[in-house]
Parts: C-alpha cells; structure tokens; sequence
C-alpha cells in the first residue's frame, strides 16, 4: 500500500506544484518592469549601495587620503587570486646627526631604538583581471581597511587598465569628498559608506 | 482539365497562403515569446530596434540570412542539407487541412487529421538526418535522444486524437469543428478533459519545447542536433519548431475547444480559432518559462509510465461508452 501511495497518489498531488509554479511566474508577468534602460537611465546611488564591485582601501576617519592599513599582508596572504600587491615602507634612514646622537648616546650606554617604519603601505596595487571578488580580503583585514566599491561603470579596453593603484583611488576619493568633521560618532561611519 | 484546375487553383492560393502564415507566425512568436520571457523576468525584453522592439525579428533574420552556410568536413552533405529543408517543408503542407473558418480551409479533406499526424512525424527524420549527417558526436546523441523523445511521445498523441475520431467518427477536422458547434458546452474539452490533458503535455513532447526541450538540451550537448548548422540551416529549424507549435496548438484547439465556433450561438468565425490558438501559444511560452528542463529518463518516464496507460485507458473507455 505504501508503494502504491509512493508511486501513484503522490506523484498526482505533486502535479499540484506545477500550477503553484505557473501562479508565480504569471504573477510575476504582471508586476512592473525592475530593470532600467542603462545608457538613458542610470539607477540611483542609493540601490548602488548594495552592489559589490571591486575591492578598495577605506581611509582613516580624519585623514581620509590615508588608509587604515598596517601592511600586516593579511589580504595578500588569503588572496586566492593572487590579486594584491602590498610593498610595506621601510625604515627611514637616519640623518648624519641623528646617527651621531644614536651612537653617542649609545656609548654612553642607553638603550637606542631605531626609527620605526610607517605602518602605511607605499604601494597598494590591485589587478581587477584576476579577482574574483570573493571578499576573503575582506573578511580578514585586521583593522577593516578593505571594502567592496559600489562602482559598477568600470570598463577599461586593455588589461593594463584593469591593474590599478589603490592608494591613489583614495587619493582620489580623498579630494573629491574632502574629510568630514569628525565630531560625533554616528557621522564619520556615514561619511566613510558613502565615500 | 477544367475540374482539375478547379481544384489545383485553390490549393496553390492555400499553400503561398500557409507559407505566409508561417512566417508570419513565426516572427510574431519570436517576437512575443522574448517579450513574455522578459516580463516573468521583470525585465522590458527585446527594446531597441523599433518601437519596443517590434523590428528585433525582422532583423534576426536578416542577421541569420546574411550569415555563411557551412558545411562541416567529412559531413554527409546531401543529408546534411536535406535536412532542414525535410524539417521544414511538412510543415507547410500540416497548415492545409487546418480550418480556419467554415469557408477559409486551405484543403477540406477527410483525412485532415491523418496527414497532419503523418507529415508532423517528418521531424523525427530530419531530425536525426541532421544529427546523423553532421559529422558531429553531440549531434548524433541530440538526435538519438530527439528521436526517442518524438517517436515516444507520438504514441500519446495519437491515442489521444484517437479517442477523438471514435466519437465523431470522422478525421475531418471541418466536420470535427462543426459538431462542437452552438455553446460551449459542445466542447469535446468537456467530454474528453483526460484527452485534453494528456494532449497538452504530448504536444510539448512533440515540437521539443520546454520542459521537454532535451533534444537541443545546451548545457548537456552543447545543442543537440543543430549544433553544426549555421545561418538559416539552424534558421530553418527554428521556423520549423515555431511552425510545429503553432499548428499543435491548432489541432488541440480544433480537437478540443471548438476550432472556430464561439463559446456562445451566433459569433463564430476565424477570430476565435485565432484567439484559443494564440492563448494556447502562450500557454506554452508560459509554461516554458516557468519550469526547469526535466532529466532525460523522467521525461521517457513520464511518457511511458504516465501518458501512455493514461491514453490507453482513455481510448478503451472512449470505445466502451460509444458501443454502450
């Protein structure tokens, strides 16, 4: 009886699925159109929000032509794309003088430190050819400097173009929308989406 | 001489006609099944040539024509060839018997029915001719499974037509229309609703449409028999698969709901045999937007394990109550 039921009865009130599936796609039929016509029409900014195009760097709050990164290599060493470059800044040298300090105050038995290199990478290049925008970057920035840009009109007519120098897009970015004041908490995470 | 020009004359008016009617048929098809597609997507379909992209089939074609025909090496070419043009030809000859009107048939004959499921069987043979003669592995297997699908899904057909002609005891369609004259109630919809079903679901099975479309299934054989042909080879196809649907849907119109009569006394003419034919139509590009292309082996399943006991069963009970 079960093998009856099985194989004769359900396959009947399966067929109940495909009407249900024809009310949906005829529902479907009759809403409005979602999409626009894209070179007379453009959506807005705001549905752009949503969108994950390429990966950039994100500024620090007060200093948006600066990133947040520390060169810690984290997106470069997920990568599964290999599509990140991250040279870190060296140590700058020092000056005759305050080598002539350093060693002085050496032999006098204190303890010298040298100058630390900046935490800021001096190059951070990004070849949008190979990535795949999987987001691992992402996901593993210790201090969040990555994102997903909502710029969906990037076209470029060689590969070259497609590599591009993510330090001077903040740059960029930076005197286009100039650093807000950072007066209150609520306004700098604002300012940092929409930029 | 003068009786057999009587006859001849009207014959070749109904064949350029039928010929027209096809083409015509096939690019507003074309045309509506993008624009129906795009709007179950929620999006505006074909929009750029033409107001609303009316002129987008026309220019397909031309695209399609200006296109260089290929044949590929080591093909059967004389096959290979005559299989489009052996795809396309019954197809005019299935719009005679077809009536539109009491007066616009293109060939009032008693065997209407018969020839149209006689000369709709040609497919299956251009079809594997074509899979066959391309040189061509993935062609071979389109075929193969093309030719399975079509040779199986016919037996439901036929069946079911069957059940039909017992009743009336005819396989004139003319006649067949005729007696489901007056209301609506004279539908043979209403008398035979398991044929009726068992019709719909043979009919996709028959012109290789969605769901049932595994004879040029892309993602599995790259397109089936068709994949060597170029320009209007394929184009030919093409027309010849929009031809099929058209004139299924015509039969199921004339067979079931009435052909040309109204539902109510009085209004009857080409207009609604036009009307069921085209809800029909897009009934089909309905469904064939709404669900997902079936595995090979449910799609024989279907038919073997459903349809086929399904239409027997109808036929015998047909019979039973037509001798009681």
């Amino acid at each position: 009886m079960g093998k009856f039921k099985e194989n004769v009865i359900q396959p009947i009130l399966d067929c109940w699925s495909l009407i249900v599936g024809l009310k949906i796609t005829g529902k479907y039929f009759c809403k409005p159109l979602v999409t626009v016509h894209y070179p007379r029409e453009v959506i807005d900014d705001e549905n752009l929000r949503t969108y994950g195009g390429h990966v950039e760097l994100i500024g620090k709050p007060k200093d948006p032509a600066t990133p947040k990164c520390i060169s810690c290599m984290m997106c470069v060493t997920n990568c599964p794309s290999n599509c990140l470059k991250v040279v870190k800044q060296k140590a700058p040298k020092p000056t005759p003088e305050q080598e002539a300090a350093m060693k002085a105050a050496e032999e006098a038995g204190e303890k010298v430190t040298a100058p630390k290199a900046p935490k800021n990478p001096a190059k951070f290049t990004y070849d949008y050819t190979l990535c795949s925008l999987c987001g691992t970057c992402i996901d593993n920035c210790p201090v969040k400097s990555l994102k997903f840009s909502n710029n969906i009109y990037w076209v470029a007519t060689s590969r070259k173009e497609m590599n591009i120098d993510l330090l001077a897009r903040l740059k960029e970015q930076a005197t286009e929308f100039p650093a807000p004041a950072p007066k209150t908490e609520a306004v700098p995470a604002a300012a940092e989406k929409e930029a | 001489m003068n009786a057999f020009l009587q006859h001849l004359i009207p014959l070749l008016i109904a064949a350029v006609a039928s010929m027209v009617w096809l083409g015509l048929n096939a690019l507003v098809w074309v045309y509506c099944e993008r624009k129906f597609a795009g709007h179950i997507q929620r999006r505006p379909g074909p929009f750029e040539v033409g107001p609303h992209g009316v002129l987008q089939p026309l220019i397909d074609g031309l695209k399609l024509m200006s296109k260089q025909l290929l044949t590929p090496d080591n093909a059967d070419a004389p096959l290979y060839w005559l299989a489009p043009i052996l795809s396309m030809v019954p197809v005019l000859l299935l719009y005679l018997p077809i009536p539109y009107g009491p007066v616009l048939t293109g060939m009032n004959i008693n065997l209407g029915l018969l020839l149209i499921l006689a000369f709709s069987s040609f497919n299956g043979l251009a079809v594997i001719l074509a899979g066959w003669a391309s040189n061509n592995k993935w062609g071979v297997l389109g075929a193969a499974r093309a030719v399975s699908q079509t040779v199986a899904y016919e037996i439901p057909l036929l069946l079911t037509v069957l059940a039909i002609s017992f009743m009336t005891g005819t396989l004139n369609l003319v006649d067949i229309t005729t007696m489901q004259g007056g209301h609506i109630g004279n539908w043979f919809i209403w008398k035979q609703p398991l044929a009726f079903l068992i019709f719909l679901v043979a009919m996709f099975g028959e012109t290789n449409r969605a769901p049932f479309d595994l004879a040029e299934a892309e993602s599995e054989l790259t397109a089936g028999f068709h994949t060597e042909y170029s320009s209007m080879g394929f184009g030919l196809f093409f027309l010849a698969e929009y031809g099929y649907m058209v004139v299924m849907c015509s039969v199921c119109s004339v067979l079931f709901l009435g052909g040309f009569n109204g539902p109510i006394p009085g209004i009857e003419g080409w207009w609604w045999m036009l009307l069921k034919t085209y809800a029909l139509l897009s009934f089909m590009v309905w469904v064939r937007w709404t669900f997902p292309r079936v595995r090979f082996d449910q799609l024989l399943n279907i038919n073997w394990k459903w349809l086929l006991p399904l239409a027997t069963f109808n036929l015998l009970a047909t019979a039973l109550i037509i001798k009681l």
